[in-house]
């Protein structure tokens, strides 16, 4: 933590961390704690008065249909995203790692979704699928699929998971092909001479063994569902149709922003920083225990 | 590889090309419809190979006041503003934490843990989940529509000082007691050392914070509402409500296009420094 040899106390210290401290007290600890306040408060229609409620608001918040419907759907959609991205991407990184020649190439070409802001991913699924004119309606009339992701809320939801997902394989490649990389070529070879094939070392030896990364990744996928995922449903569906698509982040800036209803788009976001701190000390905890195979 | 299979190379390379497709294929079609013009890009099936509109489309969009009938700024000044932002956060965050984490590993002051902790909470405020309150405060030190509010509240960082806490952790203290013999003092170790021996980390960590500060997306989206502060990544969704009256998707897509390249090219230029960028930060 501190250096053995260090420079003595004086005013020097202070004024390094000054820009850190000042910046986290006015942007951060300032107003996570007038969240935390207005979450207790209840402001009447005109905003000229509001009362202490104590958690009226977040009792509000249990009883309401709407918000359980969303949290559920929240954990579905980063459910669906992680899965489907993570798979995707186990499976390319499982072959990549195969390539001896062309294996840089490959890992280019595979990782630059990474760098696309998530409102442009969106734009450009939202694009791809254009009722109208999209190349994959006029495609899926063919089979018979009539696509409308503004009507239809399974094909809203589809979507939004396919653009979050797409956007995600990057992140996880590059992830499972370095940990694959890192598995010592003796077992794998010493397995092979064994007479086990490819399918057979990469269920019992390769996938046992990068479980770590697996779990480090679920983490990491489900904090980018919840939270990144703001700009690709803003740009896709605006949360509808009939907030199909309306997952919690995108309800905290719907009922402050656009329906003014202060008190509980504040208790929304104390329960969603509860679940950042429950996710980062969970992310700690596993890290900590990692360096054990 | 382990063993000679030719099939199993064969499959090997048939996925991973099929691989390459599927993620490239929207970027691809991004492409193709920014190099038709208004006309073809109106009819279905709409076309999956380039057309020959690259350049007008681009003087269109980057000169000619993108899209008709809209009040977005022009697409030169959102690519400057977005430019400016990214290099704000990311030079920013990356020097105030340098300097808290050499505080914080080199010396020794009272409240020294309490800083610590009060850095490290800021890893569980992500902006999305305390919008409101912040907007308020920005709003209340007028910094609203400016390139200070676009930043600043988005720079400090845990992870930065982390990263740096550790790469200082790994540098030997007999550096410290040779610079001490040789009468270095603390703002001299710091700027001859201690900066020269971070100086790759630092690099890895710009292309990820670049990318990070040229991505934003809902906090600029509130903090601006003058069209000439808009970022380019905000101007597509603006373009995209635009596009429900009058569907020019070539400049649409073309000023989409403008507004990946430089991210993507940062990727795939320094791409040894983005892996360990990413590794480092999120462990």
């Amino acid at each position: 933590m501190l250096k053995r040899v260090h420079f003595p106390s004086s005013v020097l210290p202070y004024l390094l961390v000054a820009p850190q401290i000042i910046i986290t007290l006015v942007f951060f600890i300032w107003p996570a704690s007038q969240a935390l306040y207005q979450s207790f408060l209840i402001e009447d229609a005109f905003g000229l008065s509001t009362e202490f409620v104590w958690f009226e608001n977040f009792e509000a918040l249990w009883d309401d249909p709407i918000y359980i419907a969303t949290f559920w759907r929240t954990a579905f959609f980063s459910a669906a995203v992680a899965f489907l991205s993570m798979s995707f991407a186990l499976i390319l990184a499982g072959f990549a790692e195969r390539v001896v020649r062309g294996a840089m190439v490959y890992r280019t070409l595979l990782i630059w979704p990474y760098a696309v802001a998530p409102v442009l991913a969106g734009a450009l699924w939202v694009f791809m699928f254009n009722p109208t004119l999209g190349i994959f309606p006029y495609f899926l009339e063919f089979v018979g699929v009539d696509w409308n992701h503004y009507l239809n809320r399974f094909q809203a939801m589809t979507l939004v998971i396919l653009a979050a997902a797409w956007k995600q394989v990057a992140y996880n490649f590059l992830f499972y092909l370095a940990a694959m990389q890192s598995i010592p070529k003796s077992v794998i070879e010493a397995a092979a001479i064994d007479g086990a094939g490819p399918l057979r070392r990469f269920s019992t030896i390769i996938f046992p063994l990068i479980s770590p990364t697996t779990f480090f990744l679920l983490v990491i996928n489900a904090v980018y569902a919840f939270f990144d995922t703001f700009g690709i449903i803003h740009a896709i569906t605006q949360g509808g149709p009939a907030s199909s698509t309306t997952i919690l982040v995108y309800k905290v800036f719907n009922d402050g922003f656009v329906g003014l209803d202060l008190g509980g788009s504040a208790a929304q976001s104390v329960i969603l920083m509860a679940l950042v701190i429950a996710m980062t000390v969970f992310q700690f905890r596993y890290v900590e225990r990692k360096v054990e195979y | 590889m382990v063993e000679r299979r030719p099939f199993v190379a064969f499959l090997t390379h048939l996925v991973l090309v099929l691989g390459v497709i599927a993620i490239a294929l929207p970027i691809w079609i991004t492409f193709v419809a920014a190099s038709h013009n208004e006309v073809r890009m109106a009819q279905v099936p709409l076309p999956l190979w380039p057309g020959d509109q690259l350049w007008v489309n681009l003087k269109t969009t980057l000169f000619g006041g993108g899209l008709s009938g809209t009040e977005i700024a022009p697409v030169w000044l959102m690519l400057l503003n977005s430019l400016a932002m990214a290099m704000m956060i990311s030079v920013g965050k990356i020097s105030i934490s340098l300097l808290s984490a050499f505080a914080i590993v080199y010396f020794k002051f009272p409240f020294r843990m309490a800083c610590f902790w009060l850095i490290f909470i800021t890893l569980m405020l992500p902006v999305e989940v305390r919008i409101l309150p912040t907007f308020e405060v920005v709003a209340r030190l007028g910094m609203l529509n400016s390139y200070w509010g676009l930043s600043i509240p988005l720079i400090a960082s845990a992870t930065a000082t982390f990263m740096f806490r550790q790469v200082f952790l790994t540098i030997p203290d007999e550096m410290l007691e040779s610079a001490r013999i040789d009468g270095a003092g603390p703002m001299r170790f710091f700027w001859d050392i201690l900066l020269p021996l971070s100086r790759t980390n630092i690099a890895a960590l710009f292309v990820i914070l670049f990318i990070y500060g040229w991505n934003q997306y809902l906090w600029p989206l509130l903090i601006t509402t003058d069209p000439s502060m808009t970022t380019i990544v905000i101007s597509i969704k603006q373009m995209l409500e635009a596009a429900e009256q009058s569907p020019q998707w070539n400049i649409i897509m073309m000023t989409a296009l403008l507004a990946m390249l430089p991210p993507i090219l940062v990727v795939i230029s320094m791409q040894k420094l983005f892996v360990q960028g990413l590794t480092e930060t999120d462990k």
